[in-house]
């Protein structure tokens, strides 16, 4: 019974940490399957926290601090689509500055306007956060433990963005391979020359997929700072925007895999959590940074090949230019 | 506006067509005039400017002058989205499929009619069905692109090109990734084409094809049209004279070659590509000290995969390569030790491997000799030698300006392949592989860097030239092999060789008489 | 739409990175003053900080050591083509070999500690950069991602080692013991004094002598050996390199080695030279500063040091600036280090077009005088 309801728990925790990975691996993969390397999801989504806490505290509305951390992201987008797409610069290197631009910008804007050491004001109630919806009868249902907890802790008890995040899944499936942008999208990350002949604008495609993926970490910043915690604090991605891209190259740049991969990256990251400093019988203490860094070298050896293979889109990472 | 009979108006007429890359003259004020309902050449030299002038006309390149009529109406073609609307398709020479997409996907992109996939899919489907049946372009429809043969790829592009509506379609060497047979069959495909009303233009530089498939022929040269003949009144002869343009033709003066002793020997050497395709099946030849072996051809027929196998840059799949009595292959010589067994290697792509664009001209002239004894001092570079070293070189090529510390890339072409062909030859080579040596090279230099082949020649080395210039390969080759699929289909004493029995040979013809 | 336009030389090395410094700072002020200071007031503040007394200066420099080996670092593997992210983690697991010897070999005489140090960071760092390198060249694992991730891998291994291992008995922060003090890197100001000049006390220690002649030395191997010949043919042209007998997948794994050890440097001058103990990230980001650092110095040593000085006075000026200005502290040190890689790095395509064309029309004037 005990262990029944540690697992629960633990799964409901992995949902929780899934929800902004899933978010960012999936702004992640609009972005590369167009060919633009999505090394700008951490600073995207940290600028995002900031402005949707900010935007919260100020003017004690949720909904419009998530406007303001999608503006801000998307605006993050505009500036790597401009480096890297218009003026084809480095992408990674436009990557990296933006996450370094904005792991300064954060705080010391924090700090000129709250004055309370690099942090946002605490965030408080249902207006100026998203807090967790429970659904109809899941108290009750909690005494019952299958299925009632089950549905108590699993189902309900979320807030409205992991059941955004949650619906995003099969959207972007869909997206993605059901209708014309997704076809043009997943062609133009292969081969760029073969959309430009059939007449289509790969510029403008590789903006649109840049800016969705602005969207995307605009919630998911939105959600770490308005929904996991009351507030923006300081670096508080914690390399949440490079975990989210290695679950995007551990689920093969696909919808449904990229869900497993930052599923199974979450539930190391709630099991780390929960089992530290607890001995387990037969290994005993298992140190908790090696299952914190289980995704990591997971990915490496994904990409090594030794665990499978990863197929990136064949022309990521290269700015496109008409042959002579 | 000129209230012409539409009926009677040629399908594509192309009107003053200028275009410049920077200092190249790409096209000449060019016009053409195609007829509706027929198959129309193009034929022309590796640069003669004729991908520059089907790229404009599909929206790819804009022209700098001129004006582009589709059938009695002039058109403005800024990007491929209008020339598709004017009705024009164009299938490149590289493909411009998805490789990891469906054959329906990839004709659909781009013409998708909806925003949901399912029901442009399945429109295709049925409009696909009927294509197939009108010209006999059956193609698995849910097949992964990338899994099919390279003739099938080509389909592919055509269904594209049709599926658009396209009433004239462009054919950019579309041979030149075909076995014969394969380009036997897309033939008969264009003659289905043609009976169905539709507009071929086929732009290619092999006489045979132009002799088997088009009604009327257009030649360019150097980026202007110089002659333009029905098929049927015309020979590959005549054809050939015009492409080449004999009046310019370069005969270098040179004695009758004294051969010595065999330096590299060749043996049953087979080269396959990235796919595992054999592009060089089983060659057998020698090269004696004192010749010059020229390997004629049309590109793409093995050459380059011949040249970078004997210089080490490839490893062949079969054979031996026998250099001054090593056995190379066998012995896992790579292309540094072949150097120094007194192999030198001009490539034909200079820019992709002769030198590095970043460099100044003293660093590229030790490229692939920067670990000789001369240009080091201690653990470093001898700085004082590589420079002296370079303004030699630079001297005794005449390379302009002569500046070792200038980039490489500010030196016009002929000047950065003197300084290849001195850096090569310096070397004291045994045996030279040569390469496209005059390959966007000016006039002067390229009489220059013959002379300096025959010379090295005279001095009793080896020299395998490859060139898809007949004219040059006539003008210094000592004994001529002709390369097609792979294959050596013919050997010609220089002095018996002519343009006609050499283009023969080179289209696959054996066995013709002596002339 | 063609290939971005060529600049000569001089403008290219000189002109251009000033041009994109210069949009960076400007932008900066625009935020400074957006925060609501004066940028001029600021930036007065800042340059007084970082160079207006021995102290500052020594700060300044101290700071800059770290910089100019991960600068080092990140431009050798950019000579050979590669993009090293993982110049941090590097840096930390080479300091953990040199801060492993200086624990247990600490009570011997320094310079025999000095020698086994050095080698034991290079060691650590090439080890750690090894892998990515190898990777790369056997079988192709993008070299940026696998680099960031054995950031992470690194930190969670140094983690693990301080929080369980090396953290001294009894004490709650995870730290190790203080070194011994045969195994502290002399201070400048004392071998200034030795040779009779006086300069105050300051972090700044024998690793900035050391990093100079590491910049020397890269110098000299890249440009003027054959083994660097061999590495900047590989980075700018890899089927050249193949042509002239180079095997490119080689020189990237020995080009990670170097870039790796170079990284690893970093605990002379951070663990050795100041902190005397190993403490949990003590990098501190300069593998990433070492990214701003190559890119702004065109990968060339001495861009890297003018570079690396620079963002040493941008850290000891912008923390000496929040005592004033408490709004402009670090984290605006960071936005700076941040919009330096945008425009350096990034977007330094967009003042090339306008600038070659305003050179040649320039030099078109002067033709026409």
């Amino acid at each position: 019974m005990e262990t029944y309801t540690l697992i629960v728990l633990l799964l409901a925790a992995t949902i929780r940490v899934a929800t902004p990975l899933l978010l960012a691996a999936l702004a992640g993969l609009f972005s590369e399957r167009s060919g633009v390397i999505a090394l700008g999801l951490e600073g995207m989504m940290l600028g995002a926290a900031f402005a949707a806490a900010a935007a919260s505290a100020v003017t004690g509305s949720v909904w419009l601090g998530l406007g303001a951390g999608i503006a801000t992201a998307v605006a993050l987008a505009l500036l790597l689509a401009f480096a890297g797409v218009t003026h084809r610069g480095n992408q990674v290197v436009a990557g990296m500055a933006v996450n370094i631009m904005v792991a300064g910008l954060g705080p010391a804007l924090a700090l000129a306007w709250f004055n309370l050491g690099g942090q946002t004001p605490q965030l408080e109630g249902a207006g100026q956060r998203f807090l967790a919806l429970t659904w109809p009868w899941a108290d009750a249902a909690r005494a019952a433990p299958f299925p009632g907890l089950l549905y108590a802790e699993l189902l309900s008890g979320h807030n409205l963005v992991v059941y955004f995040a949650a619906a995003l899944v099969p959207f972007s499936a869909w997206v993605l391979y059901r209708t014309r942008f997704g076809l043009r999208l997943r062609a133009v990350g292969e081969n760029p020359s073969a959309v430009d002949t059939a007449g289509i604008s790969v510029t403008r495609l590789r903006y649109q997929a840049v800016m969705i993926s602005g969207v995307l970490c605009g919630v998911a910043g939105t959600y770490l700072s308005t929904a996991a915690s009351a507030g923006f604090v300081r670096d508080m991605t914690a390399g949440k925007g490079y975990l989210a891209l290695a679950a995007l190259i551990f689920g093969k740049w696909r919808p449904y895999p990229t869900l497993g991969a930052c599923l199974l990256f979450a539930f190391t990251d709630a099991l780390a959590t929960r089992l530290q400093g607890v001995a387990l019988p037969l290994v005993g203490v298992i140190p908790v940074q090696f299952i914190l860094a289980l995704p990591y070298v997971l990915t490496v050896l994904l990409l090594a090949g030794f665990v499978g293979t990863a197929v990136a889109p064949k022309a990521i990472g290269a700015p496109y230019a008409k042959e002579k | 506006m000129e209230p012409e009979a539409q009926a009677s108006a040629p399908a594509l007429e192309l009107r003053g067509i200028d275009k410049r890359f920077g200092p190249v003259h790409a096209n000449r004020t060019v016009s053409l005039s195609v007829a509706a309902g027929s198959i129309h050449g193009l034929i022309g030299e590796n640069g003669a400017g004729k991908s520059t002038l089907m790229n404009i006309v599909y929206g790819f390149h804009r022209a700098d002058a001129g004006e582009i009529w589709v059938r009695g109406r002039r058109v403005e073609i800024g990007s491929p989205q209008d020339a598709i609307a004017a009705g024009i398709g164009m299938v490149h020479q590289h493909f411009m499929l998805v490789e990891n997409f469906t054959v329906l996907e990839n004709v659909v992109l781009g013409a998708e009619g909806g925003r949901r996939l399912a029901g442009s899919l399945a429109a295709a489907r049925t409009g696909l069905a009927q294509l197939a049946r009108d010209y006999g372009l059956d193609v698995p429809l849910d097949a992964i692109v990338s899994e099919l043969p390279v003739g099938l790829q080509q389909r592919v592009e055509i269904l594209k090109a049709l599926h658009r509506g396209a009433e004239i379609l462009i054919l950019d060497e579309p041979t030149a990734v075909l076995t014969p047979q394969e380009a036997d069959q897309l033939f008969r495909m264009l003659g289905r084409l043609r009976a169905q009303g539709k507009t071929v233009i086929l732009v290619t530089h092999k006489l045979r094809e132009i002799m088997a498939a088009t009604d009327r022929v257009t030649v360019m040269r150097q980026g202007a049209i110089v002659g333009e003949f029905e098929t049927r009144a015309t020979s590959p002869r005549e054809l050939a004279e015009k492409m080449v343009g004999r009046a310019v033709l370069l005969r270098v003066e040179k004695a009758p070659a004294r051969p010595g002793a065999t330096l590299l020997t060749v043996r049953d050497l087979e080269v396959r590509d990235r796919l595992g395709v054999a592009r060089v099946k089983g060659l057998s030849f020698a090269v004696r000290a004192g010749e010059i072996v020229g390997i004629a051809g049309v590109a793409g027929n093995g050459q380059s995969e011949l040249l970078e196998a004997l210089a080490g840059i490839r490893p062949p799949s079969r054979g031996e390569i026998v250099l001054s009595g090593r056995e190379l292959v066998r012995e896992g010589l790579d292309a540094r030790a072949r150097h120094r067994l007194g192999l030198a290697h001009v490539p034909e792509d200079r820019l992709r491997m002769g030198v590095v664009a970043g460099f100044s001209a003293q660093d590229n002239a030790i490229l692939g000799y920067h670990d000789l004894p001369a240009y080091r001092r201690g653990p470093l570079l001898d700085r004082a030698a590589i420079l002296a070293g370079c303004g030699k070189k630079m001297a005794a090529y005449d390379v302009r300006p002569p500046e070792p510390g200038r980039r490489i890339t500010e030196f016009s072409g002929g000047n950065q392949q003197k300084l290849v062909l001195a850096r090569e030859i310096d070397s004291d080579p045994r045996v030279l592989l040569v390469g496209q040596p005059t390959r966007g090279v000016d006039i002067g230099a390229i009489e220059f860097i013959h002379r300096q082949l025959v010379a090295l020649r005279d001095a009793g080395k080896a020299v395998l030239l490859v060139s898809v210039e007949l004219d040059e390969i006539l003008g210094l080759a000592d004994r001529i092999l002709v390369m097609n699929a792979g294959e050596i289909v013919g050997e010609v004493a220089g002095a018996d060789a002519t343009e006609e029995k050499l283009g023969l040979m080179m289209a696959g013809v054996k066995g013709e008489g002596h002339a | 739409m063609s290939a971005p336009a060529k600049l000569p030389r001089w403008a290219e090395l000189g002109l251009l990175p000033a041009v994109n410094l210069v949009a960076a700072l400007l932008l900066s002020g625009v935020i400074i003053r957006l925060i609501g200071e004066s940028p001029w007031a600021a930036l007065k503040l800042l340059a007084d900080g970082a160079f207006g007394s021995q102290e500052a200066v020594g700060y300044t420099l101290y700071y800059a050591t770290n910089f100019i080996f991960t600068g080092l670092a990140v431009a050798v593997a950019y000579h050979a083509g590669l993009f090293n992210i993982g110049a941090e983690g590097q840096a930390y697991i080479g300091g953990l070999g040199t801060g492993l010897v200086c624990l247990w070999l600490g009570a011997w005489p320094f310079w025999v500690v000095l020698p086994l140090a050095i080698l034991a960071g290079a060691v650590g760092g090439a080890a750690w950069a090894f892998i990515p390198g190898w990777l790369q060249a056997r079988r192709g694992s993008h070299i940026v991602i696998t680099t960031i991730m054995f950031n992470f891998i690194a930190s969670a291994v140094m983690t693990w080692l301080l929080v369980n291992i090396l953290i001294k008995p009894g004490q709650q922060s995870p730290e190790s013991r203080e070194f011994a003090a045969n195994a502290f890197m002399p201070g400048l100001h004392t071998l200034l004094g030795k040779v009779g000049l006086a300069f105050t006390a300051t972090p700044l220690n024998l690793a900035f002598l050391l990093a100079l002649a590491a910049s020397f030395l890269v110098w000299l191997l890249v440009w003027r050996t054959r083994w660097g010949y061999a590495l900047r043919v590989a980075g700018q042209n890899p089927a050249a390199a193949v042509y002239a007998g180079i095997l490119p997948p080689r020189v990237t794994i020995a080009a990670m080695l170097l870039s790796g050890a170079l990284a690893g440097s970093l605990g002379l001058n951070e663990l050795m030279g100041a902190q005397h103990r190993i403490l949990l990230d003590f990098p501190g980001g300069a593998g990433f500063v070492g990214i701003a650092v190559a890119l702004m110095g065109r990968n060339h040593p001495v861009g890297i040091f003018l570079a690396a000085v620079l963002f040493g006075a941008l850290m000891q000026g912008g923390s000496q600036l929040s005592f004033d200005m408490p709004r402009v502290n670090r984290d605006m040190v960071v936005v700076i280090q941040g919009l330096v890689i945008l425009f350096c790095g990034a977007l330094e395509n967009v003042a090339r077009v306008p600038l070659a064309a305003l050179l040649a029309r320039l030099r078109g004037e002067k033709e026409a005088e």
